[in-house]
């Protein structure tokens, strides 16, 4: 019987014919953790005994969620993590390098590879055809270890987006429509599979916003077949040799197959405090904005900042609405200065935050203040996300977020087309 | 047997519920941590739950985030099993793997307040002030095994590997 992308992955991985619903140990091609979730997997790996990392080399310990640290005991973790990655010999990619998962799709993932960390947007590397999934710290910790972990193979949802995008409408929003349309609990234990003409025409920084979000859905991983833009993409890092082709077999098993018409889809917006509490751009017309944040792993790429600036260039943000901006890495910043996006934004009064998490996760740079409003590129609007319970939080792309900030409320980005 | 008192949650219960991330500078510190517990979805459960008791959710609870400090300190606050209609899916393992049982059951019929008992190895729940029984659905066999080890890690101290048969589902 022909297989889905998963269990092309975890057949080849395990050496079995891995079927959904049966259980395979697979070896890992990259075990990461960040700095929240960090400290609890290292104290539960020394409660192992185990006392050796399996591949130091692919094991990966981030400093981007509280980065440049906020508080002294956030200081004191950095300083547990960064003491376990010298001790270990363990990659170590500390503050301002960037977002842990862009990271992992500039240097590491690649088609065909299995990829866990501890966070659950680990997912967002199945832009590249790599079965990446998030999860806890022990799990992870025996990852580590072990160098392996068990996973049950998923059932596989089909998602054929056909036709091409509308101007004004991108990957962020196909993204939202998806799990307005299926719910925040739509693909709980599944795999979320791309196809059709909008994902095969998408670039890498759209693939990797859907796939980033496939765990908004519940879903365990969102993958993407490999192709000439995997390809180019990865040679675009200096990566060429990973390519690897990956394709689903044509009769391969679904548990179900969703199709979305791309070319009727319009700017969306997920409203507080669930992702799937979707609605039109156009719909929320009025509803004021305190603060507008562009970045994350879900759009903080240069091309997210590239659109952002083309709807800023020349205007100023609205006087009533901040803008933040948090480049996904080093590279994207530097690219993003090169490209002169940077004073672009900054000349429409945008405040630029290092490369990392930055306001997304409610500790620092950009907490909110109780009843204020913010649109984000983020990908999780849940209450409380960003700092205080309060608080209000809207996701939408960013070329919603640019012409939100220009106007003070939410606004189609089409009216600036 | 599993006995105590249960506190009643609805849907979509979030880890930013259980641990919100503004409290990330108390995670190192996870006593203090613990006194937070679910705060935003109920800002007195902490101080109400007793060692025993059960959090009784509806659909996905514990989505978003991977932190395995939403399981921990919901059982540092001495909750015996949580027990919900539909689990998110880095949460349900991450309970599992520390040892504390996540049941799969239709929660319609439990009410805040309620008096329970779990009866782990027979699957049973019954709900004492309403006369409810209801039964539990299974977790693949591993997950069993990794539970009945007392988590993950008791797990891997026993048995240095994954133990998985061929045809396992
Ligand atoms: S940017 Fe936000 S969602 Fe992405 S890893 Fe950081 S905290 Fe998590």
């Amino acid at each position: 019987m022909g297989k889905t992308l998963a269990e092309k992955i975890l057949s080849a991985k395990s050496n079995t014919e891995a079927q959904a619903g049966s259980i395979v140990v697979v070896p890992l091609d990259l075990v990461f953790v960040q700095d929240s979730t960090g400290p609890l997997t290292i104290r539960q790996f020394i409660e192992t005994g185990l006392n050796t990392i399996h591949h130091p080399q692919k094991t990966v310990v981030f400093i981007d969620h509280s980065a440049p640290s906020p508080a002294k005991e956030l200081a004191n973790d950095h300083i547990f993590l960064r003491g376990f990655a010298r001790e270990k010999g363990v990659v170590l990619s500390d503050i301002g390098q960037g977002v842990c998962h862009q990271l992992v799709a500039e240097l590491w993932a690649n088609p065909w590879d299995i990829i866990v960390g501890a966070d659950s947007h680990t997912v967002t590397a199945g832009a590249l055809g790599a079965f990446a999934s998030g999860m806890g710290s022990t799990d992870i910790a025996i990852a580590m270890a072990l160098g392996k972990t068990w996973l049950r193979v998923p059932e596989t949802i089909k998602v054929i987006a056909r036709g091409r995008f509308p101007d004004g409408v991108y990957a962020k929003d196909f993204i939202l429509h998806l799990i307005g349309q299926i719910g925040a609990d739509g693909a709980t234990y599944k795999a979320l599979e791309f196809s059709g003409e909008a994902i095969t025409s998408m670039l890498m920084s759209g693939r990797l916003t859907v796939a980033n979000m496939a765990v908004e859905a519940g879903a365990k991983v969102g993958l993407f077949p490999s192709d000439s833009i995997t390809e180019n993409y990865l040679r675009s890092q200096s990566r060429g040799e990973g390519y690897l082709p990956l394709h689903p077999d044509p009769d391969a098993a679904y548990e179900s197959t969703i199709e979305i018409d791309a070319a009727r889809l319009e700017p969306t917006v997920a409203q507080p405090h669930s992702v799937d509490n979707t609605a039109l751009a156009r719909e929320l017309k009025g509803i004021k904005i305190d603060q507008v944040f562009l970045g994350t792993c879900t759009n903080g790429r240069l091309d997210d900042i590239g659109l952002a600036a083309r709807f800023l260039k020349g205007k100023k943000r609205h006087p009533n609405t901040r803008l933040i901006i948090a480049p996904a890495s080093q590279q994207v910043l530097l690219a993003a200065l090169e490209a002169g996006y940077i004073t672009t934004l900054v000349e429409a009064g945008a405040a630029i935050v290092p490369p990392g998490c930055a306001a997304c996760l409610g500790v620092h740079q950009g907490v909110l203040g109780d009843g204020e409003k913010c649109l984000s590129t983020a990908n999780r609007n849940f209450k409380g996300r960003m700092g205080n319970p309060n608080s209000f939080i809207y996701l939408a792309s960013p070329a919603t977020a640019a012409v939100t900030a220009i106007c003070g409320e939410i606004t189609d980005p089409r009216e600036f087309l | 047997m599993l006995k105590g008192k249960v506190f009643k949650f609805g849907d979509n219960i979030s880890t930013d519920h259980i641990v919100p991330g503004r409290l990330l500078p108390l995670r190192s510190n996870l006593p203090e941590l613990a006194k937070h517990v679910l705060e935003d979805a109920d800002p007195t459960f902490a101080q109400r739950v007793q060692k025993g008791d059960f959090v009784v959710a509806g659909n996905n609870f514990g989505l978003g985030s991977s932190r395995e400090h939403a399981p921990l300190v919901i059982k540092i606050a001495g909750v015996s099993a949580i027990l919900a209609k539909s689990v998110a899916r880095i949460f349900f393992r991450n309970a599992i793997n520390l040892g504390l049982p996540v049941l799969i059951c239709n929660t319609d019929g439990i009410n805040d307040g309620d008096e329970l008992e779990v009866d782990l190895t027979l699957g049973e729940i019954r709900d004492l002030t309403s006369g409810v029984h209801l039964n539990f659905s299974g977790m693949p066999e591993i997950m069993l095994h990794i539970l009945n080890e007392g988590g993950l890690i008791p797990y891997i101290k026993k048995h240095k590997d994954f133990v998985v048969s061929p045809t396992e589902k």
